[in-house]
């Protein structure tokens, strides 16, 4: 701010001229993005996969999330025991996974909750569609984006 | 004597026969200037606006109702849509009162963590500002020159929390990004990543280059000095009346700063001014947002190198429940004070929530501001007041 | 030569050379506005640095539906365009790329681009008051007052240049500034009328120039953030794509009057008389190219003015700053 100075007049004129004259010589700071993809940063909430080993139908994760986007169904298994001799055990296996990513707000809710390891935030984004309804990832979708869940970035000393 | 009188009298009598019904001119909800869906009922009488009659509404997404129906975690991913350009900085007062009605003490890391990314969310939203300020004007250019500096600090915001504009990155008790509870991801959460301190250094040198450049380009230029000095003017205690906060008010003249009077976050361990000017005018209101990036720079700077070593979190129960109370909390949002009333009857969601945001107050003076200005300058008042729609209408 | 054929040719040359260049104009426009915000621009179209854009852009407002709102004075409505499309082109039949090369070299050759181009206020005003929006009434008023205020200091401008050169005829304007100024060393030097003492008159000149052309600072008929696009609001389809040729037409047109007045329009120094037809039409393009290019340049830097500061500008300004200067011009001329 150097307007308690004494300027030549319309010198604010001719130095935003100057200014625009040289960004226009210097090269455009752009990334051309269908040939050239960003890298996103890894942390970053593109879409949330899941380890469909992992979960255990628990349902906290259907119950804690805000809008309520997550559709959970599933049936309990008889496992063969695991000595001979003992008692079988429940176990519960997932029917249906659904995550409605034209509700999600992307908070995460659902991510910090799993107690089991079960959801993962990935920083993959290129799942537009034109049809709304497409945008209703089930379980074979969400297993899908496991494999893009990138290494954890190293931490700051603290 | 008689001829001066003859000749007013013939003088009004023509101004009588001339005179013309006023034009109601329909500004918006889908005009380029109002930032959204505002609307004005303007009453225009050739380029001068007799009377205007601002509409709000159009955007209530109702979310002090729907604040009661979700717990205190899940409703920080709400209050960060109320004012999207700063995302952050509305998180801050509404997690600050819920820790200070369940007594909760955060830890001075964590404290410094919310202090360095409300500061990039304000700069983040300055930054909005000085690029779509000059664009009422006519200037083009500037919107694409602070945009592109923006996307630092928002890439600096995305790298903490996960998040460009929602971050949702406070937690009762202290600060984390969402990742897993269970075993394998809790260690991941645990601190910043690494190489973040210096990288929001050199963003810094990035945002007083731009402050500059900005400066060059739209403060020093002459025809924006022409449009707005002595435009728009709202003295004191006009500002005062209306109750307007933030860069608004103390443009007025008012060195009224939350982050010097409240406590939220640990402003008090950094030397900082409180950026003021007397002109109260279109222009004052822009530059004081550029002194306000630069100081908020100085800010994150210090608080980057003294940022104590510590935890992040504390620790607090899994099931969130406040104890039966009230508090209002209140912190300086980017556009000004921004507080939550919080009620609490003892369950895990808030009994009742009450907003106040930010640019639905400062909005109220803007019947009384834009009485008697040119067209233009109604546009130019508008954009200088500096408000999202999502906060006046929540 | 037949004086049909001739017409017809001549027609059909400033038709394609208005119409490239307005297409080309329009080109730099996007190609060096991106460029300054430090963007690409465009890209893709045309296979290489989206050349071929401005003309994806004309089809595709070909394509698009020509709506006129039902409140709509028709007639005058789709007229409009034409109009302003039609004040553009007539100016071109006396600029002169080269000795013979030109329309017609009319003795009134300024007097009549003056006269001519200052009808397309008509069009807009036509435009702005038959579109039934109050968002166009107001632009096509604030139109009307800006281009007439500014005609004044335009023509004043002109007029120095017509006094010191003697003559309204283009051709005898730039015969006027290749002619001898002075000798040094055996060489002889001649001078645009830039630097012969007209250099107020081409600053004023210029800023008339770009309020004539509604361009920032004074593109308050169309003032987007103000007005939506002001005149311009309902029009689509392929009488915006008049409009919007004419804009930049009109560009290239007071950009080659600029030149012809101030910077001696197809005269280079160190031509000889017998190359002027051929390399008169290159310096003057390069002379328009910039021009233009300073105009693009003000365009992507300034923000606008006011009506109110506009009309200061004008009146308590440039008239009697271009008023004084012709009168210290004319008296240089008859002093020396």
């Amino acid at each position: 701010m150097s307007d308690k100075q004494i300027r030549f007049p319309f010198r604010g004129l001719w130095e935003g001229m100057w200014l625009t004259l040289k960004t226009m010589l210097k090269p455009a700071p752009v990334t051309m993005y269908p040939q050239v993809q960003e890298e996103p940063v890894p942390r970053a909430r593109g879409v949330i996969a899941l380890d469909v080993e992992a979960c255990t139908v628990c349902m906290l994760c259907a119950r804690e999330c805000p809008d309520w986007c997550i559709y959970i169904e599933g049936h309990k298994e008889e496992q063969p025991p695991s000595k001979p001799g003992g008692r079988p055990r429940a176990r519960a296996t997932l029917d249906r996974f659904d995550i409605d990513y034209s509700l999600c707000m992307y908070c995460g809710i659902c991510v910090e909750v799993c107690p089991f390891d079960a959801l993962f935030w990935t920083p993959e984004y290129e799942y537009s569609e034109p049809s709304i309804t497409n945008l209703l990832h089930d379980m074979d979708k969400l297993t899908y984006w496991l494999g893009t869940v990138p290494e954890q970035p190293k931490l700051e000393k603290s | 004597m008689t001829d001066l009188g003859m000749i007013h009298r013939s003088e009004s009598a023509v101004s009588i026969e001339l005179q013309t019904p006023d034009m109601t001119l329909n500004i918006g909800p889908q005009h380029p200037s109002t930032h959204g869906v505002l609307r004005l009922i303007a009453k225009v009488a050739g380029e001068r606006v007799t009377d205007v009659e601002p509409v709000i509404g159009y955007m209530h997404r109702g979310y002090e109702k729907l604040s009661e129906v979700r717990t205190y975690a899940q409703i920080t991913t709400l209050v960060n849509r109320i004012d999207w350009v700063a995302g952050f900085a509305s998180e801050v007062p509404f997690i600050a009162g819920v820790e200070k009605l369940m007594d909760v003490e955060v830890p001075p890391r964590a404290q410094y963590v919310r202090m360095i990314l409300t500061e990039l969310a304000r700069i983040a939203s300055h930054l909005v500002f000085m690029s779509s300020y000059p664009l009422e004007l006519g200037a083009t250019t500037p919107l694409m020159y602070a945009l592109r500096e923006r996307e630092y600090i928002l890439e600096l915001i995305e790298e903490v929390t996960g998040g460009r504009f929602h971050p949702n990155f406070n937690r009762v008790g202290g600060v984390k990004p969402v990742y897993g509870g269970g075993s394998m991801t809790k260690k991941w959460s645990l601190d910043l990543p690494e190489g973040f301190l210096q990288r929001a250094r050199d963003a810094m040198d990035r945002m007083e280059q731009i402050c500059d450049d900005i400066d060059t380009l739209v403060s020093d230029n002459e025809l924006i000095k022409m449009r707005t000095v002595g435009v728009g003017v709202i003295p004191r205690d006009k500002a005062l009346e209306y109750g307007l906060t933030g860069p608004n008010l103390r443009a007025s003249g008012v060195a009224y700063d939350l982050r010097k009077v409240e406590n939220l976050l640990p402003y008090d361990e950094i030397d900082f001014d409180i950026a003021v000017r007397t002109g109260g005018d279109c222009y004052d209101r822009y530059v004081i947002r550029i002194e306000e990036v630069r100081q908020s720079s100085r800010i994150v700077r210090q608080a980057v190198d003294q940022i104590p070593s510590g935890p992040l979190q504390t620790k607090v129960p899994r099931v969130l429940k406040a104890p039966r109370g009230q508090v209002y909390s209140r912190g300086e949002n980017p556009k000004g004070e921004f507080g939550y009333y919080i009620v609490s009857e003892g369950a895990r969601m808030p009994y009742r929530l009450k907003i106040r945001s930010t640019s639905f107050s400062n909005l109220s003076i803007l019947k009384w501001v834009l009485q008697d200005a040119l067209l233009p300058d109604l546009v130019a008042i508008m954009g200088s007041l500096d408000f999202v729609l999502g906060d006046v209408d929540r | 030569m037949n004086f049909w054929l001739e017409l017809i040719i001549k027609l059909v040359a400033i038709l394609g050379f208005v119409l490239t260049g307005a297409l080309v104009v329009i080109y730099a426009e996007l190609k060096a506005g991106s460029h300054m915000q430090g963007r690409i621009g465009p890209y893709y179209a045309g296979g290489r640095w989206g050349w071929a854009q401005p003309l994806a852009d004309g089809l595709k407002f070909l394509q698009k539906e020509d709506l006129s709102p039902i409140g709509a004075d028709r007639t005058v409505y789709g007229f409009a365009p034409y109009v302003v499309m039609m004040s553009t082109l007539a100016v071109f039949v006396v600029i002169p790329f080269g000795p013979d090369m030109v329309g017609r070299d009319l003795d009134l050759g300024i007097y009549f681009i003056l006269a001519i181009s200052s009808l397309s206020v008509l069009g807009i005003l036509m435009a702005g008051w038959s579109s039934a929006n109050k968002y166009s009434l107001m632009g096509g008023l604030r139109a009307a007052a800006q281009l007439i205020a500014y005609e004044l200091p335009l023509v004043l401008a002109a007029a120095a240049v017509v006094v010191q050169a003697g003559t309204m005829s283009m051709n005898g304007i730039v015969a006027a500034q290749s002619e001898t100024w002075f000798t040094v060393a055996g060489i002889d030097i001649a001078m645009p009328f830039l630097l012969k003492g007209q250099i107020i008159s081409f600053i004023i000149f210029m800023i008339a120039v770009v309020a004539e052309l509604s361009r920032i600072p004074f593109d308050m008929p169309i003032a987007e953030s103000e007005l939506t696009m002001g005149y311009l609001t309902e029009y689509s389809g392929i009488r915006f794509t008049m409009f919007f040729l004419g804009e930049y037409a009109s560009m290239i047109a007071f950009s080659a009057i600029a030149a012809t007045l101030f910077l001696g329009g197809y005269a280079a120094p160190g031509v000889p008389d017998n190359l002027a037809n051929l390399v008169g039409p290159g310096v003057m393009l390069l002379k328009i190219a910039l021009i233009v290019f300073v105009i693009i340049w003000i365009r992507w830097t300034w923000p606008r003015l006011r009506e109110d500061q506009l009309q200061r500008l004008a009146w308590f300004w440039l008239i009697p700053i271009a008023l004084a200067n012709i009168g210290v011009i004319a008296i240089f001329k008859v002093v020396f």
